[in-house]
């Protein structure tokens, strides 16, 4: 759609500049203002430069809590994307039960995440959990609480459950964009199942599983409630992510310096991620014309 | 229809391999999500003494205890008359400042808006953890620590720009000659979006609202970090109890599923948009 020019529209917009100023801009400038400065206490600050940004570049803690933070996400793209896909073209195309399929699957994304993590805790617990019961009458030893394997793959197991439907709703809907007429041809040039999902569903579906994995990989990297709940970090810092890590700092040991610096980096790698997703959508939408 | 059914089985009996297996992907999968909120439910409906001592795949000794000490004790069901009460006044904010935004990003250029557009989005995927400590720290100087208002505004963090894109998806949709003709008609800007425009987007403004409800209902680290007693979330109250006691588990199942019913109730009417909701009107 041709757009015209209009300064006028900042009036429009205005609202929520002074909104999202108000909730994003001040707090930000606040830890922005920690960052650089030290204290003793009595709220009497003085300037302490880039001293806790070379503190936390050299901090062992933080470089550990990013690792398992990128191990995380790497896993669990790894199997969410490929999962919902599979998931996705399983789906009914219409009809009663497609409808079905989509309320239920859409269910894990509509519970607060603590309860999600409160969900997998009872699961997986020995005694009354049906998952660790029946584990533990298997003769596997699962424990989650201190065995690292067993906390891992619980927290993986919780997020793919909370989340591959997700990346299934999205690659649905790019599969339902695909005329019919796509497929006829295919049957005629008898195509086989798999060069019909490499030439024609994989192409189509390209840029909803653009926007999908970046979505994951962001809410991915910013995970916190769902881990806490079930192992709280634990065993050890196994599952410290660097949500987990950043908010014990600041509000568990009021580390305000360290954790202040901590957010900026962290905020800036979001950002970084941030301007790759926006790019992806802006081009996405230019190829396609406007829909 | 029978008889269709008796005629056709020979041909549908050569088609069964593969339409089999696509049911049986979906089966697993379906079962690997209900799973899990079965054995909650199932939870919640035991006792206490039946769930720590004897394992049942469904409850023997069927009881509605649990529920009905979560509606009787206030400091329970307050929970979830606190979370409703900021979810909509966030809802309501989000939407109200979100829709001449959205309508401005639609249909004009100006100075800036790419950036600005861009900066919205940035906000939507900031951690909420960076934000904790400095929103208690601003909402406390200014008095409305706990208070729904502050939960609410804290929200808008990320449900404003969630909601100025949804809804540009949306209005984009729509045509620009309607606008042309509604103002060469004669009617004001204000009421050609109100009497007009609106309407027209309804549906986008529903699933809007819906989103804008669930991802402020979902969230706990802010909600939790803002408030301590009057306006304290379901979702803190329950991890309260965990900590606490950690025994109680039949209560506990019990306010988890209770969490779960709003947005069950609602996924019907907006199942067709939730892939278009959470790719931020994209799609």
């Amino acid at each position: 759609m041709e757009k015209t020019v209009n300064q006028k529209a900042w009036l429009l917009v205005l609202p929520v500049l002074v909104l999202v100023a108000f909730s994003a801009v001040i707090p930000l400038m606040t830890v922005v203002n920690y960052s650089v400065q030290d204290t003793f206490g009595n709220n009497k600050f003085f300037w302490a430069g880039l001293e806790w940004f070379d503190e936390m570049l050299h901090s062992e803690r933080m470089w550990n809590a990013l690792g398992r933070q990128l191990l995380f996400s790497a896993i669990i793209l790894a199997i969410e994307v490929p999962l919902g896909i599979l998931v996705a073209l399983s789906m009914p195309k219409r009809g009663f039960w497609a409808s079905v399929c989509l309320v239920l699957m859409a269910l894990p994304l509509l519970i607060p995440w603590n309860v999600v993590g409160t969900i997998w805790q009872i699961f997986g617990r020995v005694d009354i959990g049906l998952l660790g019961y029946t584990l533990e009458n298997l003769g596997i030893p699962y424990n989650y609480t201190q065995h690292l394997f067993a906390a891992w793959a619980t927290v993986i197991v919780m997020d793919v459950w909370h989340w591959t439907s997700l990346v299934a709703l999205l690659a649905y809907a790019g599969l339902q964009s695909i005329p019919d007429a796509y497929y006829q041809a295919a049957k005629i040039d008898q195509a086989s199942r798999w060069s019909v999902f490499r030439y024609i569903e994989l192409p189509k579906m390209q840029g909803v599983l653009m926007i999908a994995i970046l979505l994951r990989f962001m809410d991915s990297f910013m995970i916190y409630t769902e881990p806490f709940v079930v192992t709280g970090g634990g065993p050890g810092n196994s599952t410290t992510f660097l949500s987990i890590d950043l908010v014990k700092m600041a509000l568990g040991q009021f580390d305000l310096g360290p954790a202040a610096a901590f957010s900026i980096m962290y905020f800036l790698v979001i950002l970084l991620i941030c301007w790759v997703f926006y790019t992806v959508m802006t081009n996405l939408e230019k190829r396609d014309g406007v829909s | 229809m029978t008889d269709a059914l008796t005629i056709k089985a020979p041909a549908g009996a050569r088609a069964l391999p593969r339409i089999n297996s696509s049911a049986i992907v979906m089966t697993i999968y379906l079962v690997f999500l209900l799973l899990p909120i079965y054995w909650l439910l199932n939870m919640s409906l035991k006792t206490n003494q039946e769930i720590l001592s004897t394992f049942s795949l469904w409850p023997r000794d069927l009881t509605f205890a649990n529920y009905m000490t979560i509606l009787t004790d206030s400091s329970w069901y307050m929970g979830y008359v606190n979370s409703l009460i900021y979810v909509v006044i966030n809802t309501v904010i989000s939407i109200t400042v979100a829709l001449p935004a959205a309508y401005a990003f639609s249909r004009y250029s100006f100075m800036g808006d790419k950036h600005l557009f861009f900066w919205l989005l940035t906000n939507r995927m900031a951690p909420p953890a960076v934000f904790a400590l400095p929103f208690f720290q601003l909402y406390s100087s200014v008095g409305l620590f706990d208070t729904h208002i502050a939960v609410a505004l804290a929200h808008c963090l990320f449900n404003v720009p969630l909601a100025v894109w949804i809804l540009e998806g949306f209005m984009r949709g729509v045509p620009k000659e309607i606008d042309e003709t509604a103002y060469l008609d004669g009617y004001s800007f204000g009421r050609f979006f109100t009497r007009i425009f609106m309407p027209l987007i309804a549906s986008g403004i529903g699933v809007t609202a819906f989103f804008c409800f669930m991802f402020s209902w979902v969230e706990l680290l802010l909600s939790r970090t803002l408030t301590s007693v009057n306006a304290k979330p379901i979702a803190a109250t329950m991890t309260r109890t965990v900590s606490a006691s950690g025994l109680d588990w039949g209560v506990l199942a019990a306010a988890g599923v209770l969490t779960i019913v709003p947005g069950a109730l609602v996924i019907y009417f907006v199942r067709n948009y939730i892939a278009k909701g959470f790719a931020l009107g994209r799609v």
